[in-house]
């Protein structure tokens, strides 16, 4: 369902995780958005690149987070390279929402045009959810309907996102088409108006 | 009512809000390089849609060229072929300027849009490439995208934005004159952290700030996004006027004479209200350099490596940079030895930079044991550097001498600086971002040189 990542959380806390640990330049072989997942976190994730041998301690290789559906991450998450193939590469292995206090700008708009849910919450919650799924199996859904995070204690944990990011992943929206069909006449009208205002530009 | 300098970008390029709190901003120019655009252009064609200005569309080949002398070959990355010839294809369907490998205007893109008059004052540009910011520097409101999002600016000409906060940064004092653009970034961003821009349209100003040349300014917006901004900017002055005069694709004539009346009004209104300010001082300031993983782990070079501090978030995070980096807190910055230097990446490969490099490397020699290689930021600036004669002074001093590219500002496969202590004149130092292992300590050309020299990070002014 639309809106609805429901499954295993893992931790990988720490903070300013970057785009280029999500996916390393050289794992980026193919001019396309598909089969990223294999170069999720490579240098992190395989002690021998070449081979692929996995690093057992990596949170993604450990029996309990093989399926993990949702990450919990530090404040920054995905700063850095503007590289788009990151939540490719999120998705393509299975990720379908990350949960952090914040997030690199960019690579949240990219989270939003790919249908991944980037969960901003309080550095204290984001802690102690992550601490949570440290210690056992935790199972969380991130509801973007309700706009909440629920498994984890009593109650559901409010989030929110900006309303346009929220709508076109639960509508599935086309925003090329959606820009196009609203927006054309204020489109012309402003280049018409421009070209006097700014012929130079 | 007073309005800062973003705003009047802004205002000048708002098309429409929308009823969800974006607005539509009119985008005068996209450029596309051979990693991230091509996609945007072939998804673009699959969808049957076209470019709604396409003579406001480039491309170029910058990041996975080879610049070993002479191009032996497309690419050092091991399948990176794809990239170009794919680049190429989709380029010519969908009609737009493409700057190949062999055209003189070749170069890395941040650093030949201004070069040609491409980006300019008062423009929008965006790139899907997070250092578009560094055009900021000329007073042009340029941000980084996705692959996604420039689909969007190629099919529509704009692009749905949320109205960003404002904050302007001070620089106060006069730093002493061996701090260039390079060691102001990095101390902000130390000072501030790698987030303290988040959700920012930052703008510089301040005393050290209007001295900076040109160039400086784009190295300091260049490092925008890593100071966790939107974007960065600099009022832009004569000074920058005169550098987009004359240039390619820049106004001529009557049109000049308009732009020039519209970019001087392009500054901070006096009693203008930003979201926040921040101030640092500048006069005390020592070359900075980073000894961990995140450009906020900076330090001058006279410095030691700091005792991890503050919250458990950042004390753990301090902890994983030292052992990353192989670094004890105490140790002096300046007695750590390095197996590598490189001057190039879109932060600090402009003509200033390779001549602030040669005046140190004239007449002295690279350490023995340290990989050396500079590599232009453009083809233009490597020509104009050979007019100088600066290679000789490269080559003479033992530093390889490279065509232009993103080269090892990362490491793509092929050449990088795995498993060395690197210094390096680019703008991230994460972990294996310049090969498997690498450990990068980020510094001005200058520092980069003075260290090359010296076989370990060495503060330039020693030197010179």
């Amino acid at each position: 369902m639309r809106g609805i990542v429901a499954g295993v959380a893992a931790p990988l806390m720490q903070r300013n995780v970057d785009t280029d640990a999500i996916i390393p330049s050289r794992e980026m072989k193919r001019v396309s958005r598909e089969g990223l997942g294999e170069g999720l976190f490579a240098n992190w994730r395989y002690t021998d690149l070449a081979t692929r041998e996995e690093a057992p301690d990596f949170v993604l290789n450990r029996k309990r987070y093989r399926n993990a559906r949702i990450l919990i991450s530090g404040e920054n998450f995905g700063c850095g390279s503007s590289r788009e193939h990151a939540v490719w590469a999120l998705a393509d292995w299975g990720i379908g929402a990350v949960i952090a206090p914040s997030f690199g700008e960019i690579f949240q708009a990219n989270c939003a045009q790919n249908g991944i849910v980037a969960v901003v919450l309080p550095e204290e919650q984001v802690d102690a959810i992550g601490a949570g799924a440290g210690r056992r199996e935790l199972r969380l859904t991130v509801d973007l309907g309700a706009c909440e995070v629920q498994g984890f204690g009593e109650k559901a944990l409010p989030f929110s996102l900006k309303p346009r990011d929220r709508e076109m992943i639960l509508k599935g929206l086309d925003p090329i088409a959606l820009t196009l069909s609203e927006h054309a006449a204020a489109i012309e009208a402003f280049e018409k108006s421009d070209r006097t205002a700014r012929p130079w530009a | 009512m007073p309005r800062t300098l973003f705003d009047k970008l802004w205002d000048a390029h708002e098309v429409a809000r929308t009823d969800d709190g974006q607005s539509l901003i009119a985008i005068d120019r996209i450029f596309l390089h051979e990693r991230t655009g091509t996609l945007a252009l072939q998804a673009l064609e699959k969808a049957g849609r076209t470019i709604r200005r396409p003579e406001r569309a480039f491309c170029v080949m910058d990041h996975i060229v080879d610049t070993k002398p002479g191009r032996p070959g497309l690419t050092r990355m091991p399948g990176g072929a794809e990239f170009i010839t794919a680049t190429r294809e989709a380029a010519r369907e969908a009609g737009i300027r493409l700057f190949d490998v062999d055209d003189p205007r070749q170069g890395i893109v941040h650093v030949i849009s201004p070069e040609l008059g491409i980006a300019l004052p008062g423009l929008t540009l965006v790139c899907p490439d997070s250092h578009t910011c560094t055009v900021g520097g000329l007073g042009a409101l340029a941000w980084g995208i996705g692959t996604t999002q420039a689909e969007h600016a190629l099919a529509t000409g704009t692009l749905r934005v949320e109205r960003p906060a404002t904050m302007r940064v001070t620089f106060n004092g006069r730093p002493d004159p061996a701090i260039t653009a390079k060691d102001l970034i990095l101390a902000v961003i130390a000072q501030h952290s790698a987030m303290g821009g988040l959700g920012c349209a930052v703008e510089f100003a301040g005393e050290a700030i209007d001295a900076l040349g040109v160039e400086g300014r784009m190295t300091l917006c260049n490092m925008a996004i890593e100071f966790g901004a939107w974007t960065g900017m600099v009022a832009p002055n004569e000074d920058v006027f005169e550098y987009v005069s004359g240039r390619e694709f820049s106004p001529r004539g009557a049109l000049w004479n308009q732009a020039l009346a519209a970019w001087r009004e392009l500054n901070t209104d006096e009693g203008a209200r930003f979201d926040r300010e921040l101030e640092l001082d500048c006069s005390a300031l020592a070359p900075q350099v980073s000894w961990g993983t995140s450009p906020e782990h900076s330090i001058g070079v006279d410095a030691q490596v700091p005792e991890p501090s503050g919250e458990a978030g950042r004390r753990e995070a301090m902890r994983r940079a030292l052992d990353y980096m192989g670094l004890a807190p105490g140790q002096k910055m300046d007695e750590l030895d390095i197996g590598a230097a490189f001057i190039g990446s879109c932060t600090n490969a402009r003509l200033s930079d390779l001549r602030a490099a040669a005046a140190i490397l004239d007449g002295r020699r690279v350490a023995g044991g340290v990989k050396a290689i500079c590599v232009p930021g453009s083809m233009a600036v490597r020509a104009e550097a050979e007019a100088e004669g600066l290679h000789r002074v490269f080559e003479k001093a033992g530093f390889e001498w490279h065509e232009s590219g993103c080269s090892m500002c990362f490491y793509a496969g092929g050449d990088g600086f795995g498993g060395l202590r690197a210094v390096s004149s680019t703008n991230r130092n994460f972990e294996n971002r310049q090969g498997p292992g690498a450990r990068t300590h980020l510094a001005s050309p200058a520092t980069v040189a003075a260290s090359a020299v010296a076989g370990r990070l060495t503060d330039p002014r020693k030197l010179s």
